[in-house]
């Protein structure tokens, strides 16, 4: 028998930052200013519909974008000697160092009318492009964001597949593609599977990408909470209420996620 | 995310607690401030002068002061919120009443910043600092200079125009250019305000809605124009000569950030000294000079460099003055109705 002791900081933890909060929620969100149990906040659903629509899309859009630079990189990645991963690794993980805000705001010069990237494009004479304050910039600063999430658990999946499986198909005559369709990309699903839920669930929630590189022009679900808030009303009942709603969105998001992949084991990693 | 945001929350209430324990020792208060609006070496004079030492936190926005209060667990002793949060944290009961006794220098205040409409009695709070709002605008890229709040909606130029990201400042500028007042009530101007915001919106005049983001887009030319505050415009003009500031025709917003003693203060009398030290007119010179931002107090004033009380942008004349007019409280219905015309801004989107 294992001693349960060195869990109970973990579990104290958990109970504190974790379940506590959440129960606060639950219990704001069906109570009035007066405490009073309520369901009126559910009631006010069409500005919650409109704006999780926008979100989904967005968050979507990136989670997809994501995917389709991750996999290539991770798959090539798998490939390469342990130096070049080394060194790859870091150049993954060196952003990350830095305060998020920050590299958000780097982005905000970057992709002005006057930034840098439109000094370098007016340098070998393409027109300016107009990306800031766009739905495009904030796609832009998501998929920069999160990418490394999509990268790391795919890699990790790749890297520790048993190359004999590879081995057999091509004995048994498969070719490259058939190969890579039959039995790399099945047995990598999930890596894919963890990642688009670590690239997807911080997206549809994020507000400060939106208020830096979009500015204010599109409005996602992390806004309209964040206003519950420190808007005009101070309303933390109504916020509540959307945040279980969101939560309930990526429940469902994670279910169906979990309805494609077999192999869960993987999933949880990292 | 969600974690580290409750995580830094649990920190944030624990820290004026240790704050208070410590004051149970030696004498201390904690003071509650916006960000950059102090001369922060003030309290070490303070304390060298009266034994009481400064824990000071500072906040972004009147709304996050007001949660932070609203919701409880903290003990701050001073706290410096803007007109229309006055009224609202008076009328909620979250305010002491001042004890002028306590505070001769208050006579130094200027006549015109006592009384106002957010605190009649002068019952809870003290004139810090004020400003204006206006338009700030990049003299080389405008063909006409803007005089009104209007022109924010009927310029011709697209994609060049940055507008207040925050309810209350953004609809009322509209409700200006509409010749409403800031403090309408009527739920139909407020409406009329905001479809007008949408149409800016939709026709693509609108660049983007910001707070503090505005200093990089107008120092770096990036929009034409932008409304802000006078006192930030000074700042941004020493990055970027060609930029120029109008208070608006239709009247500017004279706003005033006051100082206050919330119920929850553990040491009424030494708040209120702080208060005292802080109107004493050589400490107010010094956090002037520093902040930029303009003083209520008419002997500091007189005392002033000649350079920068002669300002207009600081220290507009009596003509902007009394056009001006300052936020006032509104009531919960009013708030929340707000809020719903924001998101309907918030959600258009810009035609093409």
């Amino acid at each position: 028998m294992k001693t349960k002791t060195p869990a109970i900081p973990y579990v104290v933890w958990m109970a504190v930052f974790v379940v506590v909060p959440l129960l606060l929620i639950v219990v704001y969100a069906f109570t009035n200013y007066d405490g009073k149990f309520t369901l009126e906040n559910f009631t006010n659903l069409d500005v919650f519909l409109q704006v999780c629509g926008n979100s989904l899309y967005l968050a979507a859009v990136a989670t997809a974008i994501c995917l389709l630079i991750a996999y290539p990189f991770a798959y090539f990645l798998a490939q390469t000697g342990p130096t070049t991963r080394k060194v790859a690794m870091l150049f993954i993980m060196l952003p990350m160092w830095m305060n998020f805000l920050l590299r958000t705001y780097a982005w905000m010069s970057i992709l002005e009318n006057h930034g840098f990237l439109n000094q370098l494009l007016a340098l070998v004479g393409i027109p300016p492009l107009h990306i800031i304050n766009t739905d495009a910039a904030v796609i832009l600063g998501m998929v920069y964001n999160f990418l490394p999430f999509m990268i790391l658990p795919i890699f990790s999946v790749i890297e520790k597949l048993d190359r004999r499986y590879i081995e057999a198909a091509q004995d048994l005559g498969a070719g490259k593609l058939q190969v890579f369709r039959r039995v790399i990309f099945p047995l990598s699903v999930p890596g894919v599977i963890s990642g688009i839920m670590m690239v997807f669930i911080p997206s549809i929630s994020t507000f400060a990408i939106s208020k830096l590189l979009g500015g204010g022009m599109s409005f996602l679900l992390g806004d309209l909470i964040e206003m519950q808030f420190l808007g005009s009303a101070y309303n933390p009942h109504l916020g509540s209420a959307i945040s279980l709603m969101m939560l309930l969105l990526v429940i469902i998001a994670m279910l169906i996620m979990n309805r494609f992949g077999d192999g869960e084991e993987g999933a949880v990693m990292m | 995310m969600k974690k580290f945001a409750i995580l830094l929350l649990a920190l944030l209430l624990a820290l004026p607690l240790a704050g208070c324990q410590k004051g149970q020792t030696e004498r201390s208060i904690n003071v509650y401030n916006w960000g950059e609006y102090i001369d922060e070496s003030i309290f070490d004079d303070f304390e060298a002068e009266t034994g009481i030492h400064v824990n000071y936190n500072t906040f972004a926005s009147n709304e996050m002061l007001y949660s932070a209060i609203k919701g409880g667990g903290n003990s701050y002793d001073v706290i410096i919120p803007s007109d229309y949060m006055v009224a609202r944290m008076g009328e909620e009961g979250l305010l002491m009443e001042l004890d002028y006794s306590k505070i001769p220098n208050a006579q130094n205040i200027d006549e015109r910043y006592l009384h106002p409409a957010y605190d009649t009695e002068q019952k809870y709070s003290l004139p810090y600092m004020w400003g204006t709002t206006g338009i700030i605008y990049n003299t080389t890229m405008v063909d006409k200079a803007p005089t009104s709040w209007m022109d924010l909606f009927t310029t011709d130029l697209k994609g060049q125009v940055l507008i207040f990201d925050n309810p209350r400042d953004c609809i009322g500028l509209a409700l200006k250019a509409l010749g409403y007042s800031f403090n309408t009530t009527d739920k139909d101007e407020i409406a009329a305000a905001t479809d007008l915001l949408i149409k800016q919106k939709e026709d693509g005049i609108v660049q983007a809605y910001v707070m503090d983001q505005i200093f990089d887009k107008m120092i770096n030319n990036e929009a034409a124009m932008g409304t802000y505050y006078a006192g930030d415009y000074l700042t941004m003009v020493e990055e970027n000569p060609d930029l120029a500031f109008v208070q608006p025709e239709e009247g500017s917003n004279l706003f005033v950030d006051a100082m206050c003693i919330p119920t929850c203060s553990k040491n009424y009398e030494d708040a209120l000294a702080f208060i005292n030290f802080m109107c004493r007119d050589d400490i107010v010179l010094r956090n002037c000079e520093e902040t930029g931002y303009s003083c209520p107090s008419a002997t500091a004033l007189e005392e002033m460099d000649e350079e920068m009380s002669a300002d207009p942008v600081a220290y507009p004349g009596a003509d902007i003055l009394d056009k001006a007019e300052t936020f006032g409280g509104l009531p919960e219905e009013t708030l929340t109705f707000y809020d719903h015309e924001w998101i309907r801004i918030c959600l258009a989107k810009v035609k093409y």
